[in-house]
């Protein structure tokens, strides 16, 4: 198996890792970083559990090669809060009771946080569009689109 | 036990904790990533991965297994099969090997592993073995599978060990059958003004959680095990395994972390054995086998799927005269769990009501399909499902309103249910009228385009807690040098909120604050306390009291120990806030250090008290068993939860496309520790429900489920959240129960598919044999029914 040596900038902090060629992002994170609060649910880019941010953009990470994250900027749920400052979506999860076994919460946060930086104040519909692609089995999702929704709001009482 | 009236009523004030929506005490580390479920734990690079040869047939005997050539393959540590596993494991029924031996009888069953350096090699290892199958044929269908011409499954079933409240017919497929036999259905119906008869099916499902099933096992050289992994049910794991291998229980112990989604999969046993036979092969060394999304769906336990025929007739004032129902459950390929709930299919196959004269047989079948498990509900949504249909039918028949049947036929406290037990007090009716006030029950409302069709629907419910009569609980209390409590349990917190309530509930029974108390996690069968498993919705109420009682007895230790040292009677003091006071004095001190060191004698020198201990535990010891040709006993269950939920659909007269508009749910939950948690099971359940009537089933074609993916395979999403919910609690104090309380989580899926069938059958008229109401089947059925051309 071919290594590869790449440099990826993951939660704000620059890094070398080598990596064959076969192996996702998801493992890279999870296997050689041991960031494991990326979870996989899949491995077959089907459930969201596995989102990261890459470049911005929300993607499952066990669809991509670690590879290509080659010059990336990659942001996981570790990365969400700063300076022990959680993200008004983390903090709001906790607040309107949205998390109930978590497990597929670091995606969600995720995906929510990929929408709210793209549209800061996204209509009921878009929020339901940008996380029909994180299952949940818990919590129905209820709390979860109203903790996403409150989220915009704050942002757009305190930009950030 | 004298302590099963629970007294946390005591001197009748509820503590502010206790109804108050705290926050979860997991949800932040969740929310930050740092939470650890199994697959997270460490093991370094001795770690070992183990993959699953599985039979390709739904029914085969295994007349030899080569693994020369995959054990050559570079990197393969072990490989085991059937030999190394001559025991039989099984909660209820012990009627499986842990790796099949002479007969596989599905597809899936495990027939060898393999331990290799990484999980590629592993897989490539599987493709070497060679196994020499001879195909038999199968039985596909619970009717046909005890019929004549179906072939044996289980010729071994009249070995088996069994519990004393499972009968199974050897020489048949039937590894239970329950009957209830109460007045005379059969004279009844003479005096029936309307009698409907329908068969109902429900399919197989799977629970899906998000997290697939993970274990690790280690066996060192003095055969101590140690498994670490996603489990309900560490302590049942503990013995279940140790009993198949012929183990004392104390040489295993189980570390189970949060899990991250349950639903029943990861109750009893299902492939964690498989790690820990595995690991023997390879002593010293971690192995770790991770169910792949695909396995996930076939492997586990999926939800039995069940072919009931109703039968009910009510007089012309509408008032229930009898039942007969019939439920053939497709139990799968092993029913060491589905047993029970054929028996809670049984006991509870009346539904909700009050009903004179009753026939009901539960008949567990054995079958070359998946095997049956828990699944939340353990058996009530698919009964539910046809038997809230025929309830409707009945009620339209006789020409009263649904609401108005129901009101009229449901059980309520004091009523003699079909087994023979005297109900408790209960709020079904109330829960009821809520939810029918919520959908605006009565009111047609416009649809959203001229091209639909709207219809409301309601469903109710009943579920008892389904377990062996003597499923116990226990729990203890220590304190920190500063006043902080630790709660050590061993039930397991798979989302639904447990280790907050169990928090709450200390809190409240100790007097400190909420954020003083933490839960002793994970939950490891070395250190925690003893308990059953995490099902049936029973911790709340089961482990609650155990939590309780270890808290008093806490607090008792430390009362005497301020009443010593102020020379005043433990009764007038009391622990509010974390500081002891005597009300007599108004004296108080903090239980700071008081809880680790005690306190300097205050006749001199010396010391007196010492480290508190609380200790808790609870077991149900009432309840008694059932005539197995009558169902009758005085008490068949601990309690019942009941509750009802009402929608409104939206048919789409083009596509057959089913959309859930709006829903209510109201259960009677006796007392709501934590209001919104309890709500936030309700929502949870609704939308499970949801997607089990619209989207869910294993396709099954000769015993292979094709469809094993979330791509084909499809749940709920958030598109398909109704954009109204109320969620209404009704809280009639269970006389056992923590401050009144009896669980809540699985409840709130039971109603759901009848729920949404009762509101299709309002909008269009068409009721179909089974769920999911998926737009090409609703689509045909109207066509069928000349709706739409």
């Amino acid at each position: 198996m071919a290594y590869h040596r790449i440099t990826t900038t993951i939660n704000g902090a620059t890094d070398v890792v080598d990596v064959p060629s076969n192996m996702t992002l998801l493992q890279m994170l999870r296997d050689k970083l041991a960031l494991t609060g990326t979870k996989n649910g899949c491995a077959a880019g089907e459930c969201g559990a596995c989102t990261v941010l890459f470049n911005g953009e929300a993607v499952n990470s066990c669809m991509v090669l670690a590879v290509e994250a080659d010059g990336a900027d990659i942001v996981t749920v570790e990365g969400l809060a700063h300076d022990s400052q959680l993200d008004p979506l983390q903090e709001l999860f906790v607040s309107e009771g949205a998390v109930q076994c978590g497990f597929c919460i670091p995606g969600m946060l995720i995906s929510a946080r990929a929408l709210l930086d793209r549209r800061p104040n996204p209509a009921d519909h878009d929020i339901r569009d940008a996380l029909s692609g994180n299952l949940c089995r818990c919590t129905g999702y209820v709390r979860i689109i109203k903790a996403v929704k409150e989220a915009a709001k704050r942002g757009h009482a305190e930009p950030a | 036990m004298a302590d099963n009236k629970q007294s946390a009523n005591d001197g009748g004030r509820i503590p502010d904790v206790i109804g108050e929506s705290v926050i979860r005490l997991d949800a932040r580390e969740k929310a930050i990533g740092a939470t650890q479920f199994a697959d997270d734990f460490q093991f370094g690079p001795g770690l070992l991965y183990a993959r699953i040869l599985r039979s390709p047939h739904p029914h085969a005997l295994i007349k030899k297994i080569d693994v020369s050539k995959a054990k050559a393959l570079p990197g393969v540590k072990a490989i085991v099969t059937g030999d190394e596993t001559p025991g039989f494991i099984g909660l209820y029924l012990q009627d499986r090997h842990i790796f099949c031996r002479d007969r596989a009888r599905y597809v899936g069953d495990p027939v060898a592993g393999v331990a290799a350096v990484d999980e590629e090699t592993a897989e490539k290892a599987l493709e070497l073995i060679e196994v020499e199958y001879e195909p038999l044929p199968g039985v596909f269908d619970p009717e046909f599978g005890v019929g004549p011409d179906a072939p044996l499954l289980h010729p071994d079933l009249g070995q088996y060990e069994v519990v004393n409240f499972v009968f199974p017919k050897p020489g048949t497929n039937i590894s239970n059958h329950f009957k209830i036999r109460r007045g005379d259905a059969d004279l009844a119906w003479a005096q029936c003004a309307a009698i409907v008869e329908k068969k109902y099916r429900v399919p197989h499902i799977q629970h899906v959680p998000i997290e697939p099933h993970v274990a690790v096992a280690k066996w060192d050289e003095g055969d101590n095990i140690t498994l670490w992994g996603s489990s309900q049910s560490p302590f049942a794991q503990r013995n279940l395994i140790a009993k198949a291998l012929g183990l004392s229980q104390s040489k295993i112990q189980v570390i189970a972390p949060v899990v991250g989604g349950g639903f029943g999969s990861k109750a009893g046993v299902s492939m964690e054995a498989l790690a820990v036979v595995i690991a023997k092969a390879v002593k010293g060394r971690p192995v770790k086998l991770r169910l792949t999304r695909e396995e996930e769906f076939f492997t586990t336990f999926v939800r039995q799927g069940l072919v009931a025929h109703f039968k009910m007739g009510c007089d012309k004032e509408g008032r229930l005269l009898a039942m007969e129902n019939t439920y053939y459950w497709d139990a799968g390929a092993y029913t060491e769990y589905g047993v029970n709930m054929t028996r809670a299919g049984g006991y509870s196959g009346t539904g909700p009501y009050d009903v004179p004269n009753v026939k009901v047989d539960s008949i567990c079948v054995y079958t070359n399909h998946p095997v049956g498990g828990p699944m939340r509900g353990f058996g009530m949504p698919e009964l539910h499902s046809g038997l809230e249909q025929c309830v409707d039918d009945l009620a339209h028949h006789i020409g009263i309103d649904p609401v108005e049947f129901r009101q009229l036929n449901c059980i309520r406290g004091g009523d003699t249910v079909a087994t023979g037990m005297t109900m408790h007090p209960i709020g079904l009716p109330e829960c009821i009228d809520r939810v029918a006030k919520d959908i605006g029950w009565g009111k047609k409302s416009q649809p959203s385009a001229p091209n639909k069709r709207r219809g409301k629907g309601i469903a109710m419910m009943w579920k008892a807690p389904a377990m062996p009569p003597n499923a116990g609980s226990s729990a203890q209390i220590t304190l920190s040098e500063d006043g902080t409590v630790t709660v050590a349990l061993g039930g397991q917190e798979i989302g639904q909120g447990t280790f907050t309530v169990m928090a709450q509930m200390a809190a409240a029974a100790l007097g400190v604050p909420y954020d003083w108390v933490k839960v002793a996690t994970p939950v490891d069968t070395k250190y925690s306390p003893y308990e059953w498993q995490t099902v049936a919705s029973r911790l709340t109420w089961s482990m609650g009291n155990a939590v309780v009682a270890a808290a008093k007895d806490a607090r008792q230790q430390i009362l005497d120990l301020a009443a010593e040292a102020w020379d005043e009677d433990p009764d007038n003091l009391d622990i509010v806030n974390g500081n002891v006071i005597s009300y007599k004095t108004e004296e108080s001190m903090p239980l700071k250090n008081m809880v680790i060191y005690g306190l300097p004698n205050p006749k001199g020198d010396g010391w007196i008290g010492k480290p508190v201990l609380g200790r808790g535990s609870f077991m149900p010891t009432y309840v008694t068993g059932l005539d197995a040709e009558t169902g009758q006993g005085p008490r068949a269950v601990v309690h019942y939860t009941t509750g009802a939920q009402a929608v409104e659909v939206e048919v789409d007269m083009d596509t057959g496309r089913v959309e859930v508009l709006r829903a209510a749910a109201a259960f009677d939950m006796g007392k709501a520790i934590n209001p919104e948690m309890v709500k936030a099971q309700m929502e949870g359940g609704l939308v499970q429900g949801i997607s089990t009537a619209l989207f869910e089933a294993l396709k099954l074609k000769n015993g292979v489920v094709t469809n094993p993916s979330f791509v084909d395979y499809r749940i709920a999403t958030t598109a398909d959240v109704p954009h109204e919910l109320f969620s209404e609690i009704v809280e009639v104090p269970q006389d056992d129960g923590p401050w009144g309380a009896r669980g809540i989580g699985e409840h709130s899926m039971v109603p759901t598919i009848p729920a949404v069938a009762n509101a299709i059958f309002d909008a269009v008229g068409i009721r179909m044999e089974s769920p999911p109401y998926s737009s090409e089947k609703v689509y045909l059925a109207m066509m069928d029914a000349g709706i739409v051309k």
